[in-house]
């Protein structure tokens, strides 16, 4: 059982308007870092950085995993580790925006927060994901949403984009028990 | 992966995961701020029989920089010293609440023996045990390689030196062989030990045949203390025979590396100006092996340790 929640025009249509929304808010590119969380934050980084470079200029673009960081290491075996790119000219003072493929119960956002406190000091973070499909468990909010998704917690939201599936589609499942 | 015992053991993926992480240890290791919060709340003992500046600093540098709580216990200045057994050591160990031993013992087997005994539950880490491995150095060995060569299939690595009295060796050929490259060991006859012909590796006498195609060199620290009989008339006939020095150098390719995993015989193994020659990758393995260690520790405790999920 799934549906298809977002096809490969709407998920395009989603990254140019946060594009457009990130550009507003900041009122440009000056001081902007764009940090893909991995695995699929990433290439929707590199995606929305692209974006923002076609309309006002290009952004540094990197990667942030926060792997050693996670609050629930405990719970499973160890994990492999995927690669953590800061861009050469740092957070220091920048406005970052964090961007995820998924939005649900936050612990991977607040997981990202602790690792760019021993990065730097940012000025700022924003937020930007894809999906948000909700049940938060902590005090986390997005800047940047690409759909709003009610869901139930026996769902699970599956994002796959070209880069890393071979196709962009955002399908709703239902969890097998 | 539940102990690290011996590079025998490992498989392929196994070498190449532990690789990766050491990489990833390195870029966030390179900021302001290394230390990580990955291990906050774990022990880690490091269990020293033997002597050793580099391996147990290195391990309590790794430890500490993934916010495990790190505890000493060496031979000197402890009960190790009024006799007491491996087993009751571990035993007292376990009781205050490891969750990694970290041990170096001169006899081969030892951490094997700590692993399997069933006294502990401890991962535990062979940190050299006699003259059988030493698999963390190894590791830091093959990652230093790749840095400067790539990846290693098919590359040709050199060992040097007193292959007999040597763990480093053996660990080496084990996890180079299972990563592709062609290990062949070289030194004096006396220095091989008996069932050589069954390393995965080639054997040869004389240095000067091969360092013509050697991707990296890696020379032997002449182990003194383990010498019970005399294995060559000299240091200088070993030096001239065996030694790496600056003639010797030229003859490699130019791309190759020089390692040694210290500490060094200067102008026995290697004479000084090779020792620090820019194509001596020396200082540079003892940064990786915090990364490697780091890694190992990290893949043994980063996530559950609970029986169950073994």
């Amino acid at each position: 059982m799934s549906r298809v929640l977002m096809s490969a025009a709407d998920i395009g249509r989603a990254v140019t308007r946060i594009g457009f929304e990130v550009l507003e808010r900041n009122r440009g590119t000056a001081g902007l870092v764009l940090l893909g969380i991995p695995r699929r934050g990433v290439p929707l980084a590199a995606r929305l950085g692209a974006q923002i470079a076609r309309s006002e200029g290009p952004v540094p673009i990197g990667s942030l995993d926060i792997t050693m960081y996670r609050d629930d290491l405990r719970l499973r075996p160890a994990r492999a580790l995927e690669p953590t790119d800061i861009p050469p000219e740092g957070i220091d003072d920048r406005t970052v925006v964090l961007v995820d493929d998924v939005l649900y119960s936050g612990r991977t956002v607040k997981s990202a927060l602790t690792a760019l406190d021993d990065i730097g000091r940012p000025a700022s973070v924003q937020l930007a994901v894809l999906v948000d499909r909700g049940h938060r468990e902590l005090p986390i909010r997005p800047d940047y949403v690409g759909k709003n998704v009610p869901t139930s917690r026996s769902e699970s939201v599956r994002v796959l984009l070209s880069e890393t599936d071979g196709r962009d589609e955002v399908v709703l499942a239902r969890r097998e028990s | 992966m539940q102990h690290l015992l011996s590079t025998a053991d490992l498989t392929r993926d196994e070498a190449i995961l532990v690789l990766d992480t050491a990489e990833e240890m390195a870029r966030l290791t390179d900021r302001a701020i290394k230390k990580l919060p990955t291990l906050r709340g774990r022990t880690v003992v490091n269990l020293f029989f033997e002597d050793s500046t580099r391996t147990r600093t290195s391990f309590e540098l790794a430890a500490k920089r993934l916010s495990a709580d790190v505890i000493n216990f060496s031979a000197k200045g402890s009960s190790l010293s009024k006799g007491e057994s491996l087993k009751d050591t571990a035993l007292t160990l376990e009781a205050m609440g490891s969750d990694a031993i970290v041990v170096r013992h001169s006899a081969s087997g030892a951490a094997h023996r700590l692993a399997t005994a069933g006294w502990v539950s401890s991962r535990i880490v062979n940190a050299g045990d006699g003259t059988h491995e030493h698999p963390t150095q190894a590791l830091l060995d093959a990652f230093t390689m790749r840095r400067h060569l790539g990846d290693l299939e098919g590359r040709r690595v050199v060992i040097v030196g007193d292959v007999l009295h040597s763990r480093v060796a053996r660990s080496n050929v084990h996890l180079l062989h299972r990563l592709g490259a062609h290990v062949t060991v070289v030194g004096p006859p006396t220095l091989m030990p008996v069932g050589i012909d069954t390393w995965p590796c080639s054997v040869g006498y004389d240095l000067d045949a091969a360092l013509p195609d050697a991707d990296a060199v890696t020379m032997l620290r002449v182990q003194a203390e383990r010498m019970t009989a005399s294995y060559f008339p000299s240091a200088r006939e070993y030096a001239r025979r065996y030694g790496l020095d600056a003639v010797r150098l030229t003859t490699l390719p130019d791309h190759a590396v020089v390692l040694h995993p210290g500490p060094m015989n200067r102008g026995m193994e290697i004479t000084a100006d090779v020792a620090d020659c820019d194509r001596s990758v020396i200082v540079e393995q003892v940064g990786n092996g915090v990364l490697v260690r780091m890694a190992v520790l990290y893949l043994l405790l980063g996530g559950s340790t609970e029986e169950e999920d073994r």
